[in-house]
Parts: structure tokens; sequence; C-alpha cells
């Protein structure tokens, strides 16, 4: 501030003797202290160029030794990719599950059915008395067939919907993994609309980074890229768990 | 073990909290609710009734293993069952949990056999 106050009186007072320089007719004085004016001008312009390059060059220099971004191009992509590979591999692994599952059941659907349509035509006929007592005893047979094939099959296809049902935890598992890719791609949006601003325009204040990960939760565990320690299945953390008195 | 007990089941995720409704079903549990997070879940748990916790880890808002601990902190909650069915899965965490004491843990993905075992576990121990 008081720089600027000194610079007005300074102009004020160049100002003043321009006016009687010319007043006088003093050509050369009346040059001599334009010229001084508008190196006052250029002074000021010389020193805002200064603070811009240098805050320029902070910033590049901050941008370029920013740990989060080595961290995100040596580390975080290419694990992002290999997570990514995993929710393919995961999902396919569902889908298979699942189809597998419907291709054996619908036989046993199918087998229920047509067995239930024949003995529904052969006891339709036992009550319009067209069976003989030989076919009776037929039929008697086959109902007590049919009946335990009922149990044995319903019980099956039971299964195999439960297998289905838990085959679609794929979408909790992948949905974390998915969710954690996201959470850097944003990051990398960041980066990068901060690289266009200091390539583009005057930078403003640095935004402060936003690094929230020290949260405890990681997220299921990605062959490969999960290189902590890692228990491995059910079994070891049973295992674990009675190490520890469980 | 009584069948009817009513069991919260917590989960962000609304397919796996089906998958666990389901299988609870199967094995005759049917007194079920769910919640999205711990937020949610807490004040379900503390205006009563709940028999036993079933929660994910990791979920926005509050996280199972807080809630696990809110659960422990709280003098009326403090005796509550709790099974853990978690896609984390590193050994701190696990020791994280069964400090905070949690009663069982399942890492997804999981079986039905799985689930099935741990509750009887579980209920054995309160049992005994």
């Amino acid at each position: 501030m008081a720089e600027s106050a000194d610079q007005a009186t300074e102009q004020l007072h160049l100002a003043r003797s321009l006016v009687s320089h010319l007043e006088t007719g003093n050509q050369e004085g009346a040059v001599s202290v334009i010229a001084e004016l508008a190196g006052v001008r250029d002074s000021l312009l010389f020193r805002e160029v200064g603070r811009l390059t240098r805050e320029l060059h902070d910033s590049i220099n901050g941008f370029m030794m920013d740990a989060r971004l080595a961290d995100i191009a040596q580390t975080e992509m290419p694990d992002a990719a290999e997570r990514l590979r995993y929710v393919i591999s995961a999902t396919e692994q569902a889908a298979n599950t699942t189809l597998g599952a419907v291709e054996d059941s619908l036989p046993l659907a199918d087998s229920l059915r047509s067995d239930a349509r024949h003995l529904a035509e052969q006891w339709e006929r036992f009550n319009s008395r067209k069976l003989s007592v030989d076919d009776f005893r037929e039929l008697s047979a086959e109902l007590s067939a049919f009946l335990s094939a009922t149990q044995t099959n319903s019980e099956a296809l039971h299964d195999k919907l439960s297998e289905v049902l838990l085959a679609q935890g794929y979408q909790d598992i992948t949905g974390q993994i998915i969710r954690k890719v996201i959470s850097l791609v944003d990051d990398v949006e960041g980066k990068l609309v901060e690289l266009v601003r200091l390539s583009g325009n005057r930078p403003k204040t640095r935004s402060t980074a936003v690094d929230g990960r020290d949260i405890a939760a990681q997220g299921p565990a990605v062959p490969g890229v999960d290189r902590a320690e890692m228990v491995n299945g059910q079994d070891d953390v049973d295992d674990l768990l009675s190490s520890l008195g469980f | 073990m009584n069948k009817n007990m009513k069991i919260l089941i917590v989960d962000d995720f609304s397919t796996m909290r089906r998958i666990i409704k389901n299988l609870l079903r199967d094995l005759g549990f049917t007194n079920t609710q769910e919640a999205d997070d711990g937020v949610t879940a807490l004040p379900m748990l503390q205006s009563g009734g709940f028999d036993f916790l079933i929660t994910d880890w990791n979920m926005p808002g509050m996280q199972g293993i807080d809630l696990l601990k809110a659960v422990r902190a709280d003098d009326k909650l403090q005796g509550l069952p709790v099974l853990m069915v978690t896609a984390e899965s590193k050994r701190d965490q696990i020791i994280e949990a069964a400090q905070a004491g949690v009663n069982g843990y399942v890492v997804k993905p999981f079986t039905a056999c799985t689930l099935e075992e741990k509750i009887h576990k579980i209920f054995d121990r309160v049992a005994a």
C-alpha cells in the first residue's frame, strides 16, 4: 500500500513538472519527464509479469513433485486395470454358475411336468373307470415312483436355486471394486483439471488435496493387486480367529 | 435356537441383503429386517427387539466396524450377537473386529453352509 502511495506521489510530482516544462516551453525537459512516467508504468508491468512467472513456476514444480500423481501413474492405474479385469472374471464366473444351475434345473422341471402330465391322463382314465386292474397296478407303481422323484427333484431344484442366489453376490463384490476405480478416475480428473488450469489460466490458490483415504475399509481383495496381508478364504479367517481364542 | 428371533441385516448393497435374507429364510429364520448402513441400523437396534445382527464392514455413512463398536458401547445392546459378513479380508481387520467383540466373521464370497455353520456356532456359545 505504502509503495503504491509513494508511486502516486511520484507520478503526481512528475505530472506537475511536465506541465511546468510545457508552460515554459522546455521541450527537452518535457520529453524526459514523459519517458520517466512511462518508466514507472513499465516497472510495474515487469514486476507483475515477474510475480506471475514465479507463481507459474512454483505451481508447475509443485504439480510435478506431487507424490499423488506419481502414485497414480505408477501404481494405481495399473492396479485399476487389474481390478477391472477381476470384475470381468467375477461377473463371468457368476454368469457361468447361474447358467449352469439353470441348465441343470430345466431338465428337472421338464421331467416333473411330463411325468405329471402322463399321470394326470392315467388318473383321468382311472376316475372314469377305464383302467383295468393291471393298468391300475402300473399306475400305482408310477405314482409312488413319481412322488419319490418329485421329492428328489424338488430338493435338487432348491439346491440349484440356492446356487443362483449365492452367485448374485458378485454384484456386491464388483460394485465395491468399481467404486474404488471410480474414485481413482475422479482423482485423475482433478489432476487433469489442475494441469489445464496451469497451462491455460493464471493459477489460483492451490486446492487443498482431497486425501481422505485413511479409511479402514479396503473393499474386496483382488488377486494380484492386493499384496497386503490378506487371508485366503474362510478357512484362514477361522484359523486366525481360533488363534485369537474364538 | 429360536427360529423366530429378530435379525437385522446391514449391508449397503441391496442384492447382498436379499441374498442373506433368502439364505436365512432357507435356514428357517423369517423374522428379518434390513438397513443399508450403521447410521440407519443403530437407531433400529436401539429401538429394541433385535436378537441378532449381521453386518457388512465397508459401507458409506457408518461402517460396520463402527456399528459393532457402538453396539458394544451401548448398555442395552452390548450383549447382542454380531456376525460380520464382509469382503474385508486383511488379517489386521479380522483382528480388529475380534478385539471389538465380533461373534463371527464370514468373508465374501461365502457359501450357505458357512453362514449356517457360523450362526449355529454363535448361538451354541450364547446358549452355553
